[in-house]
């Protein structure tokens, strides 16, 4: 469960260029909830999933993650309980790197990373089995670097990367955004099949209405750093996109 | 001694600040100008020492630990007060040079009649192959530590942590930490370098680090284009290839200067050298495009 009690947060406080990302915000999202957030561009989204994984701290309030206080806790131990996939392919791998160490170092995302060489046969074996799920033959090219791949092909691998590891909160901040209409939904429905197998909870925003009504079972949408719709499974279900377009004008 | 096997034993000696480059170069994308101070430091602590008659077991630990020190400091002045990586590194440079000179007390040390690496052990009598020797020794003693280092899951992270920072933070790494034992790692391997040169050369001097970054990076830009053009991703393959790239540097340093340049343009040639290889790359492929 994350509890996001009254966070506020402000981009240059006092300056001529302050920016108030986000107003006073509470939100719970409970376990196995499939969050997706709609709103336009500067409403203050990627502030809040930035919020909840710790890359931006907030100016005010407090964040719980399963009922322990996260609020002043850095990015790289929230890590403990949190994947996240960016809207830049480039930002979820590192592309000088093969696809064996990037899924080397998200097997310890939640772990010590030692003096120890922890590639062994059977590792090699669990990432080939894990990667053979997305039908792209990308199993026999894992000693390649991730840059050789396309955006699409990076994207449904950080996701597979994601549940190399103890996973509980999975933060996906537009991931289709750069990618074209079939990778779209590779990745949208990888995306979706592993948040319903590890039973995630899950942050999605995107800009793509049609995903919006077909994934997730609770949706908000934000304006000027306010959650100004919030709906839960039964009435998003009902929902239509001729609706949802009514919402942005 | 043989015009190209001085040129041989230089590029071994410095291969060691090229794999310190290339490791620095990993996680800052940029090469660490604190090279320049901490190779005279490593040799100035060795010179120190050596004229001291302590044994070389502790030289060797004091050189790491000296370059570690240097490399840690630039670490914290970059993560803590976040500071330009290449300003902490300049920031440090500048002080190592009244550190060194200071440690010295004066800017030239002779060290040709003390005892030292390559006369206190004896492989061979011929001395220049009893120097070649050791220094392959220590070398591939250095590059199968480093080698194995990178190879192991805290290497994976170290590597990625200048590649992709988003990531390796999501991932549970702290960058900053990683930065500042980075530095240190490349920094020792550096001061060792120091060390090595030192003694072969036989004096310490404290303009001895002057622009050594940039042959460090040129050693390593050689190396890097030989790994993208035989498309390696073997992690020894490229610490010998790092190392081969130093060698193949020096030996070009040593075959402009048989032709009869004057050693005062040395630093010249040096910049102009590295000048081609980084802009050679970009020159064939806005051909090709
Ligand atoms: N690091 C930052 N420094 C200053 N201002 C920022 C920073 N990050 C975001 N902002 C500002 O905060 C506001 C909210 O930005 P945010 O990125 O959360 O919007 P968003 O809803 O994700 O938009 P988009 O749909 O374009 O991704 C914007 O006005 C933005 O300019
Ligand atoms: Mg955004």
């Amino acid at each position: 469960m994350i509890e996001i009690e009254s966070v506020e947060k402000v981009f240059n406080q006092g300056k001529a260029n302050e920016v108030k990302a986000l107003e006073k915000t509470d939100i719970i999202i409970k376990d196995s909830e499939f969050l997706v957030v709609v709103g336009a561009n500067g409403s203050g989204k990627s502030t809040l999933l930035n919020a909840i994984s710790g890359s931006i701290l907030p100016s005010k309030g407090a964040i719980f993650i399963n009922g322990e206080n996260v609020t002043s806790l850095p990015e790289y131990k929230r890590s403990r309980w949190i994947a996240r996939v960016f809207q830049n392919p480039l930002s979820g791998t590192a592309p000088d790197l093969s696809i064996l160490d990037n899924f080397r170092l998200a097997s310890l995302r939640t772990a010590y990373k030692g003096l120890s060489i922890g590639i062994n046969n059977s590792f090699k074996k669990k990432v080939q089995d894990k990667i053979a799920v997305l039908g792209m033959g990308l199993e026999n090219k894992i000693n390649q670097p991730m840059g050789t791949l396309s955006g699409g092909q990076r994207q449904a691998l950080t996701l597979l990367m994601s549940i190399m590891d103890d996973l509980k909160i999975l933060l996906l901040d537009e991931p289709t955004a750069a990618l074209d209409p079939r990778s779209v939904d590779l990745v949208m429905k990888t995306a979706d099949h592993l948040i319903k197998q590890y039973n995630l909870t899950a942050l999605l925003v995107t800009h793509n209405l049609k995903d919006a009504l077909q994934y997730g079972n609770r949706i908000i949408m934000m304006a000027e750093g306010k959650v100004i719709k919030d709906m839960a499974e039964a009435d998003k279900t009902g929902l239509k996109i001729s609706e949802m377009y009514d919402w942005f004008v | 001694m043989d015009f190209y096997l001085t040129a041989l034993l230089q590029g071994l000696c410095l291969s060691v600040i090229a794999i310190g480059i290339y490791i620095s170069m990993k996680i800052f994308n940029i090469p660490d100008i604190t090279t320049d101070g901490s190779y005279t430091l490593g040799g100035v602590v060795t010179g120190i020492m050596l004229s001291h008659q302590l044994p070389i077991s502790l030289i060797i630990s004091l050189v790491i630990l000296a370059g570690a020190g240097a490399g840690t400091l630039t670490g914290l002045i970059h993560t803590k007060l976040k500071i330009n990586p290449l300003l902490s590194g300049i920031l440090v440079m500048t002080a190592l040079y009244s550190i060194n000179l200071t440690l010295l007390g004066r800017s030239n040390l002779p060290l040709l009649n003390l005892k030292n690496l390559f006369t206190s052990i004896v492989l061979f009598t011929d001395p220049n192959q009893n120097t070649l020797w050791i220094v392959l020794l220590f070398i591939i003693l250095i590059a199968f530590v480093i080698g194995y280092v990178l190879q192991t899951d805290f290497g994976i992270a170290m590597r990625a942590t200048g590649n992709s920072e988003t990531m390796i933070r999501s991932l549970g790494v702290n960058t900053d930490r990683m930065k500042i034992i980075g530095l240190a790692i490349s920094n020792s391997l550096v001061a060792l370098s120091g060390f090595l040169m030192s003694q072969f050369q036989g004096f310490v001097d404290i303009n001895m680090g002057i622009g050594i970054v940039i042959v460090g990076l040129g050693s390593v830009i050689i190396g890097e284009t030989l790994i993208n053009w035989l498309k390696i991703t073997s992690v020894w393959l490229t610490i010998i290839l790092v190392i081969l790239g130093s060698i193949i540097f020096q030996l070009v340093l040593a075959f402009t200067l048989s032709m009869g340049i004057d050693a005062n343009l040395l630093k010249l040639v040096t910049a102009a050298f590295v000048l081609i290889i980084v802009s050679l790359p970009r020159i064939s492929l806005s051909k090709a495009s």
